[in-house]
């Protein structure tokens, strides 16, 4: 899209023959080929007022709040999955980070890293998915960078996305606030994203209509702060599941929880895909699900908050913040007994017998 | 998940719990050992020892293929894939494994080694298949391992390629048999063996060789056996089965897992692994040592599809961490929180041996859900 100096308004001989044509060397040289890619691909799908600007970078006016920015990679197999691509992911992974802090996300950019051989048809369809999902959340891709790289090197497509956005006045929220008493409370079912992956992937031996949660939650995070301002805590438990992001949580403030698995919403699917693969639900990948941590004598409204959006509407009370200097979570298992939930160690992998 | 919540039904556990407890006496202890890694799993999953009266407890047992694999066979599939080049397919818990050197396959791929991480012998056909088009000299090795439970599809495997003609393909054969092992540890000598009341014996491997295989621990060795299910439930009801049997002074097989087990077994999927399959001499097992006729190495007939004859390397036996626990773990002489090691360097992110590495192993079970017992744990817990 940028580092290159031809004007938005280049006409090319030919046009790009994005149906037949595939990524080459030549689309990430600096040459007509690259300005040809990043005008008819690029630049006609997510046309926006800066884009359009065409530099290198991205000038736009004051904002009123304090500032928040995250920066994500996308690296993800296979590239296209039932409820999205890693376009889409990209998008709503990044304005996920930045709504995390209670912010509205503002602008985004995007760097491709493109292997050499990727079918310009599925780049266009990574680009559409990328414009629709900016456009449906209102957040703008304005400005971005492509790279090609020779065959073998990348997983066909890269995506790395940064978000900036800004924070209301009065609003805090962060990892370290968690206090003990607080409640704990998810958005809804767990582990859609990554059962839906995986089913996906060759020769794992089922099949599943399970979508993807991919989703942008800052239109939930702005009703959740508009209902209750003092939310301590909030974060979407991706990579390592809602296990990866209780324990952080738990570490940045230095408490445990006890968390009752039986109030933990997940769908059969998921449930009969964990238990075929020896998977815990909880250690799975979900991109469009947040957990939020509150005082409790606020956790009733924000649940009827987060319940009237359409992203909140199985979301649930799980468990609550405790005092303990080992920061563990526990489980309250359906039976009565309790198991820690750990960190996953290294990649969660099916258990043999 | 119907049939699944059948099993973890919350009301129906507190019943049990209630059963056991009433019929446990006062006066003694209950000392149970679950066989398999299945129910290592469950327990510690569901908090199963939570609902358990104080008076009885479960006692680990060496029921984790991937625990009892002696360090000398990964160094094998490492010296294969690096010495012969071949493509190593395996299953994603022995990624992780120690091997000698600090070695393990997940470092050895990172250092080059073509292996590749699957989850079926399907997967590795395929890569096979795949290879003989792109790449004819390229050799793909499945490295099968794990109990009469895999054993079918590593037949199958075998099978198909022979009957496709896939010259690029061959097992390294690692299947174990359990009722040997469970010999091995109750004939244990006096001093080493642990006090055991009654066993949790093998579900999922009953359902191919049968229940009746293991009649000899009560016949032999005194002691009641209950096949159990992999479900929390079926695992209390047998531990319910077992205090019965030992008040009542009793040494029966018992059959709890009877939707799946038959005494018989799978007759179908118990000639498919003789076609294909023929007892080893013996066969070393970490934490027991060499076992006689307790592992499966691959038939003549098949001989062309055996990494072991078509990629011979040299061995030496495995160098072991010095501190480690395991064998005496496996054996249900010591609780994983009275190794030295555990937890202060052996985690699951750094597993010295093999019991930490399996999510059934008992070590990485006791670390990732029963961590925050372990004070109480450590004080209550004596090996034999
Ligand atoms: S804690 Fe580690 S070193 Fe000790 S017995 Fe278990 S696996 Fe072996």
């Amino acid at each position: 899209m940028t580092n290159t100096k031809e004007s938005p308004q280049t006409h090319f001989r030919s046009r790009l023959d994005i149906p037949n044509g595939q990524v080459d060397l030549s689309h990430g040289g600096g040459g007509r080929a690259m300005a040809q890619l990043i005008e008819d691909l690029f630049r006609h799908h997510l046309d926006n007022p800066l884009l359009r600007q065409g530099n290198d970078q991205a000038l736009f006016g004051p904002v009123r709040g304090r500032l928040v920015m995250s920066t994500d990679g996308h690296v993800i197999s296979p590239l296209f999955f039932h409820g999205g691509n890693i376009g889409s992911l990209a998008v709503h992974g990044t304005i996920n980070d930045v709504a995390m802090a209670g912010a509205r996300p503002l602008y985004l950019a995007a760097g491709f890293i493109l292997e050499e051989g990727l079918p310009l048809a599925d780049l266009e369809r990574i680009v559409i998915a990328m414009a629709e999902a900016s456009r449906a959340a209102g957040v703008p891709i304005v400005t971005g960078d492509t790279k090609v790289v020779e065959r073998g090197k990348a997983d066909g497509c890269f995506i790395t996305t940064t978000g900036v956005g800004e924070v209301p006045e009065g609003i805090h929220i962060s990892g370290e606030l968690a206090a003990p008493g607080d409640a704990v409370l998810v958005s809804g079912s767990l582990g859609d994203h990554g059962i839906a992956i995986l089913s996906r992937r060759e020769n794992l031996g089922f099949g599943t209509d399970l979508q993807s949660d991919s989703a942008a939650l800052h239109g939930l995070v702005a009703d959740m702060i508009a209902a209750v301002p003092d939310i301590h805590c909030l974060r979407d438990p991706t990579r390592g599941g809602m296990a990866a992001t209780l324990n952080e949580l738990a570490a940045q403030s230095g408490v445990g929880m006890l968390i009752r698995e039986a109030a933990i919403p997940l769908k059969p699917e998921v449930r009969g895909a964990c238990e075929l693969l020896g998977l815990d639900p909880l250690h799975i990948a979900n991109e469009g699900k947040l957990i939020a941590i509150c005082p409790a004598e606020r956790a009733a409204t924000l649940l009827a908050a987060m319940r009237a959006h359409p992203l909140g509407q199985e979301s649930a009370i799980i468990g609550e913040v405790t005092q303990d200097p080992q920061r563990l979570i526990e489980l309250e298992t359906p039976f009565g007994g309790r198991r820690l939930l750990d960190w996953l160690s290294g990649e969660q992998l099916p258990r043999i017998c | 998940m119907k049939f699944v919540d059948e099993y973890r039904d919350s009301a129906l556990a507190r019943d049990l719990a209630r059963a056991i407890l009433a019929e446990a006496r006062p006066d003694r202890d209950y000392r149970l050992m679950e066989f398999c890694g299945g129910h290592t799993h469950a327990i510690f999953r569901y908090g199963v020892q939570d609902l358990m009266p104080e008076n009885l407890r479960f006692v680990h047992g060496p029921g984790c293929p991937v625990c009892v694999l002696p360090m000398a066979r990964i160094d094998q599939a490492i010296a294969m894939a690096s010495q012969h080049g071949v493509t190593l397919c395996t299953y994603g818990d022995l990624m992780r494994v120690p091997a000698s050197e600090r070695q393990s396959l997940l470092k050895a791929k990172a250092a080059g080694a073509d292996i590749r991480m699957v989850y079926s012998t399907q997967d590795a056909l395929a890569i096979a298949r795949a290879a003989t088009q792109q790449q004819p000299a390229q050799q793909v090795v499945f490295f099968a391992i794990g109990f009469e439970t895999t054993t079918p599809p590593t037949a199958v495997a075998l099978k198909t390629a022979r009957a496709e003609g896939l010259r690029n393909f061959s097992v390294f054969c690692n299947h174990v048999l359990t009722p040997p092992a469970l010999r091995a540890i109750l004939s244990d000598s006096a001093d080493e063996v642990a006090r055991i009341d009654g066993i949790l014996g093998p579900s999922h491997v009953s359902t191919i060789i049968g229940s009746a295989a293991y009649e000899f621990v009560a016949r032999d060795h005194g002691l009641p056996l209950v096949i159990a299910g992999f479900e929390p439930l079926d695992v209390m009801q047998s531990a319910l089965m077992l205090v019965r049997q030992i008040n009542q002074g009793r040494r029966d097989l018992q059959n709890q897992y009877s939707r799946a087990v038959s005494p018989e077994g799978n007759t179908k999927a118990q000639a498919l692994m003789r076609d294909t399959l023929v007892p080893r001499e013996r066969f070393e097992w970490r934490g027991l040592g060499w076992l006689p006729e307790s592992a499966l190495k691959i038939a003549d007939a098949y001989a062309d599809w055996d990494a072991e004859q078509r990629f011979p390397v040299a061995v030496t036996p495995g160098r072991e961490h010095e501190g480690c626990e395991c064998p005496k773990v496996l054996r249900g002489l010591m609780e994983p929180t009275d190794c030295k090691l555990f937890g202060r360097v052996c985690s699951p992110e750094n597993p010295l041996g093999a019991c930490m590495v399996s999510s059934e192993g008992a070590c990485a079970a006791y670390w990732l859900h029963g961590r925050s017992r372990i004070p109480q744990r450590t004080a209550s817990a004596s090996a034999t």
